[in-house]
């Protein structure tokens, strides 16, 4: 699994995890942390970084359901687009519910298997 | 910012870190925390990885499309190399959240460790969280009432993955599906309806449509530039509306 750490034997994964799983990651809310030194809460700065992390974050919510990971990556394309409409418009139908919107999509992809098969 | 009047008649489980902690407990994202989670902990319960392991990068990193990666590919034998270049991509988003949440936590006594805290804390249900419920909260509570909400969030999921790696074979793989399903929603319908301004909406729709063409397309780092352009469009409009 793992050549270049085979020496540290049981230990490689753990190395691994600080290395190459929570570096790449912390360095960015360290990074987060120095830039955001001095800036107060009306800084225009704020309202661009509020706006580009809102974007990357819907980026991602796309990304999750267009190129869907694992056992999600099984239900067809039209019936995973389909069940986030349903969701959107069971929110906005029970008065901006986010449970009900989630409920709903989770609900409309079982019913979209099973109909449609995976 | 005006200074929060009566904060307890808007806020039904007071300030505080333990505020923070009740907020987190009874917030959808402990549910959404818990779907997402089992099916990390099957992840790395089927690649093989021990369960101590599992736990560990949902602590440590705090991050779940990179702990799917991590899983993932290590468990298939990937470059660590580029396993490392995988993960900093994708948690590059982490960037923008800390720099437009810390100003909202922090008051002019706050020193720098002081904020470490919260910043590892932050993650994407966090940080939702975090921004609709801290305006409500007195700034001098802002930073304890953060990792309240963080660590109740982190304890979930840290529970969900250990849960989901005992459950691994037992989950059928329709419900491992709906499950996946579940944080894309939310994250979705909670950005919609934390979307305050028009430079929010637009934002969320360039983000929503722009990443998944970009990737589509085979542009490299996509979600860089889907922050890039979303965020100048809506900083723009911002803008303009504020000049009309």
């Amino acid at each position: 699994m793992m050549s270049a750490l085979d020496g540290l034997g049981a230990l490689a994964p753990y190395v691994l995890l600080v290395l190459v799983g929570f570096l790449p990651t912390e360095v960015w809310r360290m990074l987060g942390v120095a830039l955001a030194r001095g800036l107060d809460e009306g800084s225009e700065i704020i309202v661009f970084a509020r706006a580009v992390a809102t974007a990357i974050l819907t980026g991602v919510v796309g990304k999750l359901v267009v190129f869907a990971p694992g056992a999600l990556a099984a239900v067809p394309l039209a019936v995973r687009l389909g069940a986030a409409g349903f969701g959107v418009l069971a929110f906005f139908a029970m008065r901006r519910s986010v449970f009900a919107g989630v409920a709903a999509a989770t609900a409309a992809i079982i019913a979209g298997v099973l109909a449609f098969g995976a | 910012m005006p200074p929060s009047a009566a904060p307890s008649a808007t806020l039904p489980y007071g300030s505080g870190f333990l505020g923070g902690a009740r907020a987190g407990a009874t917030s959808i994202f402990a549910l959404v925390l818990l779907a997402s989670y089992l099916s990390i902990g099957a992840l790395a319960h089927d690649f093989g990885f021990p369960l101590a392991w599992a736990v560990l990068t949902t602590v440590l990193i705090w991050a779940a499309p990179a702990q799917v990666i991590l899983i993932s590919a290590l468990g298939a034998g990937a470059v660590p190399f580029e396993v490392a270049l995988a993960i900093g991509l994708s948690s590059m988003r982490l960037l923008p959240m800390v720099v437009a949440l810390l100003p909202i936590v922090k008051t002019p006594a706050t020193r720098t460790r002081d904020v470490v805290v919260p910043a590892h804390l932050t993650a994407i249900s966090m940080w939702i969280e975090a921004l609709r419920l801290l305006p409500k909260v007195p700034r001098g509570e802002r930073i304890a009432f953060a990792n309240g909400l963080g660590l109740c969030f982190l304890a979930v999921a840290a529970a969900a993955t250990a849960l989901g790696y005992h459950l691994a074979q037992g989950l059928p793989t329709l419900l491992v599906a709906a499950l996946l399903f579940v944080s894309p929603m939310s994250f979705l319908l909670s950005a919609i309806r934390n979307a305050r301004v028009s430079a929010d909406r637009v934002a969320l729709l360039v983000g929503l449509v722009l990443a998944p063409l970009l990737a589509w397309g085979g542009v490299g780092l996509d979600l860089m530039w889907t922050g890039l352009i979303g965020g100048l469009a809506a900083y723009a409009v911002q803008r303009l509306r504020g000049a009309a």
